[in-house]
């Protein structure tokens, strides 16, 4: 048993943190502002706090889930309608059924419900409701006194989705350039995307996305794992820590300076995470919002500004067979 | 360690159906690669040896039977109703009928009742051989000169291997691959103001089983739809295809990788796909193979409509029409690149104009 006895290495949550119910801190002028019962969950307590509610609903809160409620069901009967209401048949196909933006010849127009109309229905529901989510974490926020940080890292992830299926089709004059609802069918659109504009991959903010979405992958894997190193040192009093350094923070930091000799401070680390998450969907979508209005073809783009390389020729050129013969190329 | 009975069951429960989505999603290694372009351009093709040669029995050549001599006597001074073979000897044509039984309606040792009759009578009936009364010696008849068209002019596709009526037919009445126009409105999609299905979104075999729109034969195989969506400048100034007919693009391609069982890279450097200077000559030659099968469906399928019976048309009444899959069949030459056609001079000398016919000789 003694190279399965990993307890020590503290991977998993090992306290229940469980103490007794709280309200939360009170808010003179909302004073009855927080709904259900307050309950304990050991569950939850194997993965955070134990304690469940009470929640803070209110009106954005209300629209949001009733506006999400209906764009749900908007996707998801459209979806069940395009397999003839068969029930087993949605379940089989379910990632491959899709609700489809209007045909690229209704333009920006409101097409027939059955022509992309509901797509643009739902698209508006979705919208609201996501609109309303983020306002309602903002509200919250600052009736805690909080900075309102959540709430901006949230509407980075608002505006890459807004680019996908509302600016860049707007700038574009049609629906049918965004992104249909549904599981396999957004990918291949994804695919899609990138073929009819000459390969993303050549896109500098395309790239800039992967570099901030795979460095916040390593950035958040090191930091977890800095601090559950440390664990029985205290290290997770992050902010005790932050102002008064104790054990923990000394190894933590010793730790990275032995490793690549610098390392981040209990403060600057979440900086750095909080920067690249959300740089992340803020470059991407100004690379989306180029391509097609700006940009028509990437690959071509990039052997303009001189950095596709090129490679040696492997087979006899190949000319173009269209332009042999007679006719439009096809 | 230890964990509580239930984190056991969670993580036994995970351990099977991760099991489970490995298992069933793919294949077991090794596999092959085989380098298709410069190094570092990750052109490639995968193989799976042990599959390929689980499939292999479906790419052989059935064997040929002994030679017959051209020249006198010849089958139009023999035989009566000759149309397009008249220029073969009389042995020439018993060998060449005697391989399209094989070929097209081998006899069957026990076959399903009601079903046609195979072996001479799939096509001819037994008691006059001469006349037309049975429609599918009216579509053999058709089918020799096609077969004899592409040998002749679509060399560009089919090369010095030809084709036979084997490399579609491999012993079906009906090759096992073809395809016919879906439904306009199937009945299974949804109705009244419920959104249509755009022709996309279901798992579709056509597409190798992704979301892509389904009928990617009738706008590419029979109808010349534009199959190219990149424009040719670095920004943009006026190209305006669409992401949907990218979608409709990718379909086909999705269609050209099933059917040869290879990947993107046997035609085409992925990083510009629409790039000739860094393609394969395999695209060029892909390129005439599209435009064969138009002109096979265009010139040579759809006018047999009215004499095909019902039972041999699609749901939309169109006949059942070839594409690249009815030929390759999972092989990136059909039959392995066997050149079958010079066991087969007899296919030469179809002629490619109906002879006149007796009264009209007369």
């Amino acid at each position: 048993m003694a190279l399965l006895d990993l307890e020590y290495q503290n991977i998993f949550t090992r306290v229940q943190v469980r103490g007794p119910a709280y309200h939360g801190v009170s808010i003179s002028h909302e004073p009855s502002d927080r709904q259900g019962q307050m309950r304990f969950s050991h569950l939850f307590g194997q993965i955070g706090d134990a304690q469940v509610g009470p929640i803070y609903l209110g009106w954005t809160g209300l629209i949001s889930l009733i506006f999400g409620f209906a764009a749900f069901e908007i996707i998801g009967l459209n979806m069940w309608a395009s397999v003839g209401w068969d029930p087993v048949q949605f379940v089989r196909q379910l990632p491959w059924l899709a609700l489809e933006p209007p045909s690229p010849a209704y333009g920006l127009k409101f097409p027939p419900l059955a022509q992309g109309g509901w797509w643009l229905v739902a698209g508006f529901f979705l919208t609201a409701s996501v609109l309303m989510w983020w306002v309602r974490v903002y509200t919250r926020a600052r009736q805690l006194g909080l900075g309102t940080h959540t709430a901006w890292a949230f509407a980075a992830a608002i505006w890459l989705y807004l680019v996908l299926g509302f600016f860049r089709p707007i700038l574009m004059g049609s629906w049918s350039e965004a992104v249909p609802f549904g599981i396999f069918p957004h990918l291949d659109w994804t695919a899609a995307f990138s073929i009819r504009y000459g390969n993303l991959f050549y896109n500098p903010f395309h790239a800039l996305s992967i570099v901030f979405l795979y460095g916040s992958t390593l950035l958040f894997a090191m930091h977890g794992a800095t601090i559950l190193a440390t664990g029985r040192f205290g290290s997770e009093r992050e902010v005790e820590q932050t102002l008064d350094r104790g054990t923990a923070h000394e190894r933590c930091t010793l730790f990275w300076r032995w490793t690549m000799g610098f390392g981040a401070s209990f403060e600057s680390i979440h900086r750095w995470l909080f920067w690249f998450a959300i740089l992340c969907p803020i470059t991407g979508g100004i690379g989306i919002l180029l391509t097609g209005t700006v940009v028509d073809n990437w690959y071509l783009w990039a052997i303009k500004q001189g950095f596709a390389p090129g490679y040696p020729d492997v087979y006899p050129p190949q000319p173009d067979p269209a332009l042999l013969g007679t006719g439009a190329p096809r | 360690m230890r964990l509580s009975f239930g984190s056991w069951l969670a993580v036994a429960a995970v351990a099977t159906a991760g099991a489970a989505i490995t298992l069933g999603s793919f294949e077991r290694p090794p596999v092959t690669a085989v380098q298709r372009g410069f190094r570092g351009t990750a052109m490639e093709l995968v193989y799976n040896e042990r599959l390929l040669a689980v499939n292999a029995y479906l790419h052989q050549v059935p064997e040929a039977p002994e030679p017959a001599d051209a020249g006198e006597p010849y089958a139009r001074d023999t035989y009566q109703n000759v149309q397009v073979l008249g220029d073969l000897s009389v042995q020439q044509f018993g060998r060449l009928m005697q391989s399209m039984t094989e070929w097209v309606s081998p006899e069957v040792e026990n076959p399903e009742p009601g079903a046609p009759q195979r072996g001479c009578n799939y096509c001819h009936n037994p008691e006059n051989y001469a006349e037309d009364s049975v429609y599918t010696k009216v579509v053999a008849r058709r089918m020799l000169q096609m077969t004899k068209h592409i040998n002749e002019h679509w060399k560009s596709h089919v090369g010095e291997a030809g084709v036979t009526c084997y490399t579609c037919h491999r012993g079906n009445p009906v090759p096992l691959n073809v395809w016919a126009q879906p439904p306009a409105n199937d009945g299974s999609r949804g109705r009244g103001f419920t959104a249509d299905s755009a022709r996309q979104n279901l798992a579709s075999a056509s597409v190798g089983l992704a979301s892509l729109p389904y009928d990617i034969f009738t706008p590419y195989f029979q109808d010349a739809g534009d199959i190219r969506v990149n424009g040719s400048t670095p920004l943009a100034e006026g190209n305006r295809h669409t992401i949907k007919q990218a979608e409709w693009t990718y379909g086909l391609m999705m269609h050209f990788s099933q059917a040869l069982n290879v990947n993107c890279t046997y035609c085409h450097n992925s990083r510009a796909f629409s790039d000739w200077s860094q393609s394969s000559p395999q695209r060029t030659n892909a390129w005439h193979g599209i435009r064969m099968v138009r002109d096979v469906n265009m010139s040579y399928i759809n006018p047999l409509q009215p004499v095909f019976p019902a039972s041999r048309l699609g749901p939309n009444g169109d006949p059942l029409k070839a594409n690249c899959t009815t030929c390759h069949q999972g092989a990136y030459k059909p039959l392995y690149g066997a050149h079958m056609l010079q066991d087969h001079p007899e296919l030469n000398l179809v002629q490619a104009t109906p002879a006149p016919s007796e009264e009209a000789r007369r």
